[in-house]
């Protein structure tokens, strides 16, 4: 990429580092990190609990699961499927999000625990077909697949940020037009519904939305995890739990979370990089753990 | 007043008067409803109510009574339309409940949930003022609240007595706060009618007796007719002016605390006797357990 723009002329190696290496780099960190803490905000209102988050109940995993089928089977290589990747993502993200939907909408025995268990057992599945997959795979290719899986940020060029863009700006309208039905689900499905909610269209447009932006989000960046757990937790602490205000501040603190993120996990060990992925579990798992065992009553889980 | 074989009788020029004053009077007229709830397209059980045909009256407080799974929530949900019947029809002043779109039921209709329970650190005000949603239309609702709302949430919270609480967290008031703010927002959807289902059912006594008297006040001063579902007797008796009697999901008594609270109709319905005298104060039925 850098290579051939050089060749055509296109400036010194500086600015053609910095206008086709870094500057996607950094928008792509920025987009992939809004997008997930938005999604997180999405998931938590709907499921009406602040540990949801797309990794942590196996959205993530299914996406990444339809990537990877796309990533081995060769369907994203040639610039003529380039779209390929996307769909298959969107189309894992989506299937695990009706099997999430099918739990959450369980007349009885739903609770925190069951949420949280069912996701672990979602990721315990999509990681077992996605090793399977590597493990018949060319070693070449499943190398790039492990690195990819483990939340990785390099490469993008200016049209495939441009397609992603279409993906997440489809999801963000989606997400934004239910804002204020986000604040009355979380007084309850009932309770939303008698002040007006059509509950189960805004539940399908809000979880569409949500496979669309993490289909996206996991087939440009593979897994990155805890960004759309500790960014929502973060801004309604400090700005407010309103989700009108919510959506927006959570997507621009999540974007730029995740470009320092990156550029510590670029930089850090320079001149080798690790997956920034890394990071945001190594920040994100704590707090969730934290999370977990200070918020329990909160949580209706005594 | 029940229609067809009602235990308490009433008569039929009772019935003609109704019909006579029906599109002012009546706030619900229900018709053969029945209900069960649905685990995909079959019936989960027995249907929780069967056959049920009334008539709920305009700026009156009606009690729904009944021994536990005798289907008063779903009932009162039906009312509110957060459920709907499988087989007959609900009518809302005089219209199909099931021919409106659930923000028209919300403009007419507020409904305060047994328990409000919120995992999220939003503000008793912020609360409050979602109340004003059903009068937004329009990309979902997608309104910022202007001053027309504020004063009205502003009143509303004034006379429920959380004015102070605005800007606390719904998460870190007491129940007693929480559910007085809860009708507060009930109240700002400027409703008809407010269904409540057990008001008191998680406060202590001096909390019971504020709630109720708020619910008395609301009645007189806005008119407002009240449905509530209620596991105290005691409660039912001084504060509503009709009772409905549920048992096994059918109607078995409605009427006036005095024909319905006696002690013959308990036994039947909660198979136990009691002491039914009179209230000292109101000269209304008591229900005590006895020795």
């Amino acid at each position: 990429m850098t290579g051939s723009a050089i060749e055509q002329g296109l400036g010194d190696p500086t600015s053609v580092i910095l206008l086709h290496v870094r500057m996607p780099r950094v928008l792509l960190a920025f987009f992939v990190g809004g997008s997930l803490a938005m999604v997180g905000v999405a998931l938590q209102a709907l499921l009406r609990n602040p540990l949801a988050d797309p990794f942590v109940i196996g959205i993530s995993s299914g996406a990444a699961l339809g990537a990877a089928i796309a990533l081995l089977f060769g369907l994203g290589i040639s610039v003529g499927s380039l779209s390929a990747l996307p769909v298959c993502a969107f189309a894992g993200a989506l299937l695990s999000l009706m099997i999430m939907y099918r739990i959450s909408s369980a007349q009885y025995g739903f609770s925190v625990y069951t949420l949280l268990l069912a996701g672990v057992v979602l990721n315990a599945i999509f990681s077992a077909f996605i090793m399977f997959l590597t493990s018949i795979a060319d070693p070449n290719r499943a190398f790039g697949m492990y690195a990819w899986l483990m939340g990785t940020l390099t490469g993008p060029d200016w049209p495939t940020l441009g397609i992603l863009v279409l993906y997440l700006g489809a999801g963000l309208v989606l997400l934004g037009m239910h804002a204020q039905a986000l604040n009355l689900l979380t007084l309850g499905e009932e309770t939303a519904r008698s002040l007006g909610v059509e509950v189960e269209r805004v539940k399908k447009m809000v979880f569409l939305a949500a496979a669309l932006l993490t289909g996206a989000v996991v087939s440009f960046s593979g897994i990155i995890g805890f960004v759309g757990l500790i960014i929502p937790h973060a801004v309604r602490l400090v700005v407010s739990a309103d989700h009108r205000l919510l959506l927006p501040v959570a997507g621009l603190v999540g974007g730029m979370f995740l470009m320092l993120a990156d550029t510590v996990a670029r930089t850090a060990l320079s001149p080798s990089e690790f997956p920034v992925g890394v990071i945001t579990a190594l920040v994100g798992g704590p707090i969730f753990l934290w999370l977990l065992t200070t918020r329990q009553t909160q949580l209706g889980m005594k | 007043m029940v229609i067809d074989d009602p235990p308490n009788t009433v008569g039929d020029e009772v019935i003609q008067m109704l019909n006579d004053h029906m599109s002012s009077n009546v706030a619900y007229s229900l018709d053969h409803v029945s209900f069960s709830y649905l685990r995909g397209k079959r019936a989960e059980s027995e249907e929780v109510l069967k056959e049920l045909s009334c008539l709920i009256l305009s700026g009156r407080v009606l009690g729904i009574l009944g021994p536990n799974g005798s289907g008063k929530s779903t009932l009162l949900k039906l009312l509110a339309r957060v459920l709907r019947p499988q087989t007959g029809t609900i009518e809302l002043l005089g219209e199909s409940l099931s021919g409106l779109s659930q923000l028209d039921v919300a403009k007419r209709v507020a409904l305060v949930p047994q328990e409000t329970l919120q995992v999220f650190p939003f503000t008793i005000a912020e609360m409050v003022l979602m109340g004003r949603s059903p009068h937004h239309q329009g990309w979902g609702g997608w309104h910022w609240e202007d001053a027309q709302d504020w004063a009205v949430a502003q009143k509303s919270m004034e006379e429920l007595d959380v004015a102070h609480l605005g800007h606390r967290l719904v998460t870190e008031v007491s129940g007693g706060e929480r559910q007085r703010a809860v009708i507060a927002r009930a109240l700002v959807q400027e409703p008809k009618i407010l269904l409540l289902d057990e008001p008191t059912a998680f406060l202590d006594l001096h909390h019971q007796l504020d709630i109720a008297r708020i619910i008395k006040r609301l009645n007189r001063e806005r008119r407002l007719t009240v449905v509530l579902v209620s596991h105290d007797l005691n409660l039912a008796s001084q504060y509503c002016d009709q009772v409905l009697m549920l048992n096994h999901g059918r109607l078995v008594a409605f009427g006036t605390p005095q024909t319905v609270i006696k002690p013959e109709v308990i036994e039947e319905v909660y198979g136990c006797t009691v002491l039914v005298d009179r209230h000292p104060q109101s000269g209304l039925p008591r229900v005590s357990l006895p020795v």
